[in-house]
């Protein structure tokens, strides 16, 4: 089977877990085998894994005709894209895209990340969506996240195969409720125009159905999985403090509820003075936090690291003896899975969609501070409660895997296409 | 002939409240009054009343005929004294029949057995106290916690004087061999053992109401072939199961108040008796030893002690718990000593389970937690808090043995000052006589005086002199014991 999927993030440049997910589940489908998976991404590096998916980048394809030669192509994209299938998408132009602002190739530029003009990206995105779904061959559409919806609307347009949008996220996780009304209508339209929705977790299957006003037959739950970590990151060395340490690790924004992990912190610190707290990333509330926890007189025991990449994650999860994910509304949630992998004990919110397949992780309500402070203060003092949950923990999550995940979206495939 | 061996558990543990690590030193009261109030008295009214009931008329229609035997731990009892005493009128009228037996067992429903064989004892004895001063009856034949027993315990069991233990029939121990016979103890050979038919138990307390069971519908009819229908020589069948059996596991509208009540119609038509565990062990002979090396239960698939101790988190809790036990048994504060039981129920270690598939429904289904961590957690801040209370007491600074000593010289000095006290209401005594005697005869020597007012009143002021001499020694006495 052939499928072409619309991506924002590929790995190993990511900026959030869009990127982690997509990429899981690309290979998890792969390895189930018989699938022909061609990716789109804004803005490819380069040094994207290309063996299981074609690649290609939306920034290569033109959408004005020049009249290039192929060791020009060759010279200035060949890194990232075959030659023949820039002429093959020349050839494929369905409009007359001059007034845009090409460059000598034909093609648009993307920043690939989440700029001012973003909406603006996302059209141009599927500008050259509709050029790809006129060039190459597959049998169903597939959409990640609602920035490349509209990309996925346009192809199915254009040849009437069918189109599964995966929802990894809504506005309504993104913003507690105060949605934009543009990301709305764009997220409205795709889930309208699909003909099968995949969500991350039965919480965002339950927004996308109430809040959204979809059809519940349309729409099914597939959960995430981890890719397993490579030796090197297992093996990491890092050297711990005396204290114990504990470790919010995500943006600091309102979604991730890091007010309520201040604020837990500040109750154990009452009664144990043995643990530093470690809040690492950054965000719009950094500040605001930063100042809370001078206010509630923990300063000296609470970091605030900045944010953190690659190797230094890792780094980061293994120093640590508790990892707190505290999310107001998180749909899926893969940090407290990697922590898992580290062998680190977690403690999630009832509120993230990880809640739903994992056991040997404490679960509290976001805003039950003293559920969570007892939670974090278990763990630091009985060993038995620690090593407990870091060996089941460690079975579990390696239990979960994306081959599974990509069964049930083959599934979904077949099911689109009658079979 | 053939005899049906009914008995009849009834439990309930003191369940803790949520209990916050900031509480620990803050708060020293740990139960939820509300839930255990609660759930209480929804059993007793679904269950334990009604049966009780059932097995009372049972008992009177089929003229004593029918027997059964009860064991009801000593938090159970506590709470049925405070939320539902017309049930423990009901057992005392069970228990004026003369046709029930009351089993002994440990008071709190604890795993002592396994960690601690000075707390089971004490247990074991708080409770045929309590059952005795209820009921005014002494058990003779014994049931541990959840039916664990093995080798390590029977001689203890015996030298506490039972005749008799109750035990699992598990597969892995029985073998070929039937349960439907008395057995005795490798350990201590004059120690009999009953051992519970699983099959025919589970068949009431399980499958009864279970409609893809190919017996479904059981009928008492039907039950009592199939026991008449053992072979021959087979001469007793151990039904063991929880009084909440009726009524609350099998729900009243299933008919199993029926089908209990009308065994001992169709018993007797088939010449089965009744009879208690004491009378079983009393009348057969055992036909042969049963070792049992590793200890079993009448829990979960695996018939161990997984259910309590099968990972980190029970382990923990369990060593942790004991590891007090030597301190508190030194102690005499009423309050401390009474948490100290209601910590032991075995149930506090059921809800850390983390097991999956059936054994994991049945621990979350009786289980007031959302998960074996948050019940952890929330037992060790407890128990956090009853170790400070301990320490308190007794420091840990100071060594078990050294505190035993000085609580010898304590006890001895107390025993000293005893003597020495006696000594001195002696010596007081002697001294009035010769008060007297002296009196006496200086009326004698001088009858010629008018008045015996003079020494009459010298007499009481001779008196009081050494008496206060006594009093001084009192407090010194004092001083020499500290």
């Amino acid at each position: 089977m052939k499928a072409l999927m619309f991506g924002w993030e590929f790995p190993p440049h990511i900026l959030g877990g869009l990127g982690t997910a997509s990429y899981g589940l690309t290979k998890g489908m792969w390895e189930c085998g018989d699938m022909d998976i061609t990716f789109v991404i804004p803005k490819p590096f380069g040094d994207e894994d290309k063996s299981f998916a074609h690649i290609i980048g939306a920034s290569q394809v033109p959408i004005a005709w020049r009249d290039v030669s192929r060791e020009y192509v060759e010279q200035r994209i060949g890194n990232v894209m075959n030659p023949d299938l820039y002429f093959k998408l020349r050839d494929h132009i369905y409009a007359d895209f001059n007034y845009m602002h090409t460059n000598d190739l034909g093609c648009l530029e993307f920043s690939g990340r989440y700029p001012d003009n973003l909406l603006e990206e996302i059209n141009n995105y599927s500008i050259c969506a509709g050029v790809i779904a006129r060039t190459i061959d597959f049998d169903v559409i597939h959409s990640h996240d609602w920035l490349t919806y509209p990309a996925g609307i346009h192809a199915k347009q254009v040849t009437g195969k069918p189109l599964v949008i995966h929802v990894h996220a809504t506005d309504f996780d993104r913003s507690r409720g105060n949605v934009n009304p543009t990301v709305f209508g764009i997220e409205k339209d795709g889930m309208n125009h699909a003909d099968h929705i995949i969500t991350v977790s039965n919480l965002t299957r339950q927004t996308v159905i109430e809040k959204y006003g979809i059809d519940p037959a349309k729409v099914t739950t597939v959960h995430n999985a981890v890719t397993p970590l490579s030796e090197e990151m297992l093996n990491l060395s890092v050297s711990k403090p005396k204290e114990k340490v504990v470790t919010f690790l995500g943006r600091i924004t309102m979604q991730k509820g890091p007010e309520y992990f201040v604020e837990a912190a500040a109750k154990v610190l009452k009664n144990n003075h043995n643990v530093r707290f470690v809040m690492a990333g950054s965000g719009d509330m950094m500040d605001k936090m930063i100042l809370l926890a001078a206010e509630r007189g923990i300063a000296d025991r609470f970091h605030f690291p900045g944010f953190q990449k690659g190797k230094q994650v890792y780094e980061m999860l293994k120093a640590s003896d508790v990892y707190v994910m505290p999310s107001v509304s998180e749909p899926f949630g893969i940090s407290p899975l990697e922590a898992m992998q580290i062998g680190v004990p977690s403690i999630i919110s009832k509120q993230s969609g990880c809640a739903e397949i994992l056991d040997n992780v404490i679960k509290t309500d976001y805003w039950d501070i003293d559920a969570m402070a007892d939670a974090i203060n278990s763990i630091i003092t009985y060993p038995a409660m620690y090593n407990q949950l870091r060996e089941d923990g460690l079975d579990e999550v390696n239990r979960i895997t994306w081959d599974k995940a990509g069964a049930k979206v083959i599934d979904i495939y077949n099911k689109v296409l009658g079979r | 002939m053939k005899a049906i061996c009914f008995y009849f558990q009834i439990h309930q543990p003191f369940r803790l409240k949520r209990y916050r690590f900031f509480d620990i030193g803050n708060d020293h009261y740990y139960y939820d009054d509300f839930a255990n109030d609660d759930i209480l008295t929804r059993i007793a009214h679904h269950s334990y009343i009604p049966a009780a009931e059932s097995l009372l008329r049972m008992i009177e229609d089929s003229k004593g005929a029918f027997r059964c035997a009860l064991s009801i731990t000593g938090t159970a009892l506590e709470q049925c004294e405070q939320y539902v005493p017309e049930f423990v009128d009901l057992l005392k009228k069970l228990a004026d029949t003369g046709k029930v037996e009351f089993l002994a067992e440990t008071y709190a429903h604890s795993l002592s057995s396994l960690a601690d064989p000075e707390e089971f004892a004490a247990q074991v004895k708080a409770h045929d106290d309590k059952i005795f001063e209820l009921f005014g009856v002494r058990p003779k034949v014994f049931r541990n916690t959840e039916l664990i027993y093995c080798d390590d315990l029977a001689p203890q069991i015996l030298e506490m004087g039972y005749k008799g233990v109750i035990t699992e029939g598990a597969k892995h121990i029985l073998g070929w061999k039937s349960p439907n016979y008395v057995y005795s103890a490798t350990s201590a050979p004059k120690l009999k053992m009953l051992l519970k038919n699983s099959k025919l138990s589970d068949d009431i307390s399980f499958r009864f109401s279970n409609p893809e069971w190919d017996a479904y519908p059981l009928t008492a009819d039907k039950y009592i072939d199939w026991i008449a229908n053992t072979p021959a020589d087979e001469q007793i069948v151990n039904l063991f199961m929880n009084l909440e059996t009726f009524g609350e596991l099998q729900n009243r509208d299933t008919g199993i108040f029926q089908f209990l009540e009308a065994l001992p119609r169709f018993a007797k038509e088939r010449g089965i008796d009744f009879w208690t565990p004491s009378e079983a062990v009393s009348k057969l002979k055992p036909v042969g030893e049963l070792s049992i090396m590793h200890p079993i239960s009448w829990a979960d698939e695996a018939r161990d002690t997984s259910a309590w101790l099968g990972n980190k988190l029970q382990n923990e809790a369990f060593n942790k718990l004991y590891s007090v036990a030597e301190r508190v048994r030194l102690c005499d504060d009423r309050r401390l000593k009474q948490d100290w039981y209601y910590l032991q129920g075995s149930d506090h270690f059921f809800y850390m389970a983390t097991k999956h598939m059936n054994d994991g429904a049945v621990h979350s289904h009786f289980s007031p937690y959302e998960t074996p961590f948050q019940a952890f957690t929330n037992y060790m801040n407890v128990l956090a808090d009853f170790i400070v209370r301990v320490e308190e007491q007794y420091p840990l600074s100071i060594e078990n043995e050294e505190l035993n000593s000085l609580l010898t010289t304590i006890r001895n000095q107390a025993t000293e000052i005893e003597t020495l006290n006696k000594e001195v209401n002696s010596m007081r005594k002697n001294l009035e006589h010769y008060n007297e005697e002296h009196a006496l005869r200086e009326k004698a020597e001088e009858p010629a005086k008018p008045a015996a007012k003079a020494p009459a009143k010298k007499a009481p002021a001779k008196k009081a002199a050494p008496a206060k001499k006594a009093a001084a020694k009192k407090p010194a006495a004092k001083k020499a014991a500290k």
